[in-house]
């Protein structure tokens, strides 16, 4: 009972699913506690979405346990559900509606009450800045309508956790930016959030905790700013198309402590790396970049370079 | 009690949607349902029924507007349960966002199958309407029709989301309707009555629901003794039975993975 609030709200016990004998999800163990803004990162295939998918229910695990909201699943998924919201990855807005119908229709899945949906409707298509929108249907939307409608849908039942699997997918600067508004409004509102993205950025700005995932498993869960911190050097030299001479100049300096190279792009991971940005400076070369450190290095390092598909 | 009513309820909603999205194309869907049948009966009916004369001491019309009734509850629940629920489980991914609320596989599915046989229940109003405008019914005992109509929608529409728990494309289904619907169509009765044909395809349509459906029908339009009522009823029950346990089970293993 004292400590009440900080009680994880989701916890998972060494889950695991696989698919054709392929470990998808293996040996999970979270806990996320209420009010929460969870980033979980990891190339195609890493097992975010199916994490996800366990979560709600639509993906049965091989083994291990799991409990939400003080419920087990998938034994009380339904119930489970009445308490979460979710914006899937793949528009599934109903065609034949109008936004409000949409909102309506979906309502109804939660049985609330008509007069009740009435006025959370109106909320949430202010929320949602769609007000104008109310009597168009779905096609005469845009992309980020269209998003900033699925995630109004995934609240109309007031839930406690919303998930949303990446949900800024395909969207222009600006759509982006408004829906990253709307996450932090509910987050300040104390809404537990659970978001899968490629974006770095996206979960840098958003998010108090990332979880970094790869081959299903959890490869590193901090704060943003403390992955940075603890899993990385401070900055970075980036050197482009450079001279092969330039690059073992460089090299033989050796203020640097990890080297990476990515096609005609050389990577150079330090502490302040001073005499290797002199080196450079001093040379003709003039396509270089010298950065600190962000998370995409931390991601980089964790997840390799290697294209995934 | 308490389960029972939450999962009617959640099925409720599922088939409300869909009723809302029929009642804004329902202009056209209802032409069709009058339209049709009104041609068959017109046209089969006079030209046929020049050569067929009477049968069974009715005109081949009368005989015929209690197979089209039948037929009719066939295609919209099969169709409806097929090609329909088809788009809303993989093109339009309707279902997932459905089982993201509450409302579980079962539920989504039984809503389904509740809306094809409204789909068939509508269509069998319309075709009883224009039976009696061409005198085609023998008085109020048509209205059982009603019923019936009902469960035959529900025999169709849950062997049909069956059909699609399989498919794999919308063209998966024309193997449904050419080797299982057509044939069963053709012998069951609807066209001619069945003790012309060999002894063995008697047996075989007895087997299939539509039979049943048929013998139920055509004596409430036409008159004539009702017989073997409980059987035929039981056939489309256990039919319908068997059908949604499998379809829920198949739907479950294709959207729960």
């Amino acid at each position: 009972m004292a400590n009440q609030v900080n009680d994880p709200i989701v916890v998972s016990k060494n889950l695991c699913k696989s698919y054709n004998s392929q470990l998808v999800v293996n040996r999970l163990n979270i806990e996320i506690e209420e009010g929460c803004f969870l980033g979980i990162l990891g190339p195609n295939g890493a097992g975010k979405t199916t994490t996800l998918r366990i979560l709600i229910g639509h993906c049965l695990m091989d083994s291990g346990s799991l409990n939400i909201l003080g419920l087990p699943m998938p034994e009380k998924a339904s119930e489970i559900r009445a308490m979460v919201g979710v914006v899937p990855q793949m528009d599934n807005l109903d065609s034949d509606f109008t936004v409000r119908e949409n909102l309506m229709v979906y309502g109804g899945y939660f049985q609330i009450k008509k007069s009740v949906l009435k006025n959370r409707i109106i909320e949430l298509l202010k929320f949602a800045s769609l007000e104008d929108k109310a009597d168009s249907k779905i096609n005469e939307l845009s992309g980020g309508m269209r998003r900033r409608l699925t995630i109004a849908r995934a609240l109309i039942n007031s839930p406690k956790i919303l998930l949303l699997d990446e949900p800024t997918t395909g969207l222009d600067p600006q759509a982006r930016q408004s829906i990253w508004q709307k996450l932090r409004e509910l987050k300040q509102q104390g809404m537990t959030l659970i978001l899968t993205t490629h974006y770095m950025e996206e979960a840098e700005r958003l998010c108090d905790r990332v979880m970094v995932m790869d081959h299903g498993e959890v490869l590193a869960d901090a704060a943003p700013k403390k992955l940075v911190k603890d899993e990385i050097e401070p900055h970075v030299l980036e050197i482009y198309e450079a001279e092969a001479d330039l690059i073992e100049d460089v090299k033989n300096k050796a203020d640097f402590t990890r080297y990476e190279k990515s096609g005609d792009i050389h990577f150079f991971y330090g502490e302040k790396l001073q005499n290797s940005l002199e080196i450079v400076e001093r040379s003709s070369h003039d396509d270089y970049i010298f950065r600190p450190a962000n998370l995409e290095d931390v991601f980089l390092k964790l997840t390799g370079r290697d294209l995934r598909e | 009690m308490n389960k029972v009513h939450k999962i009617l309820m959640r099925s409720l909603s599922v088939w409300q949607r869909n009723i809302k999205v029929w009642s804004k194309l329902a202009g056209p869907s209802l032409l069709g349902n009058f339209g049709e049948p009104f041609l068959y009966l017109l046209v089969l009916g006079y030209g046929l029924g020049r050569f067929v004369g009477e049968i069974d001491g009715v005109s081949y019309m009368a005989f015929l507007a209690s197979g089209v009734v039948c037929t009719s509850a066939v295609n919209s629940a099969s169709f409806e349960g097929m090609y329909s629920a088809y788009t809303r489980m993989d093109v339009q991914q309707t279902w997932l966002g459905m089982i993201s609320t509450p409302v579980n596989v079962a539920d989504v599915v039984c809503g389904e199958i509740l809306w094809g046989a409204t789909k068939s229940f509508i269509s069998v109003v319309a075709i009883l309407l224009v039976s009696s405008v061409l005198g085609l019914v023998n008085g109020f005992w048509a209205l059982l029709v009603l019923p019936v109509a009902f469960l035959t929608g529900l025999c169709f529409s849950s062997m049909a989301l069956l059909v699609t728990s399989k498919a794999k494309s919308y063209d998966y289904f024309l193997y449904y309707t050419t080797l299982v619907i057509t044939p069963m169509v053709l012998l069951s009765g609807v066209f001619f009555p069945i003790n012309t044909l060999p002894e063995v395809v008697q047996g075989i349509a007895k087997c299939l629901p539509l039979y049943h459906a048929i013998s139920l029908v055509r004596p409430l339009m036409i008159g004539g003794e009702m017989q073997l009522v409980i059987l035929h009823i039981g056939v489309l029950i256990v039919f319908t039975a068997v059908s949604t346990i499998l379809a829920v089970r198949q739907i479950q293993k294709r959207l729960i993975n």
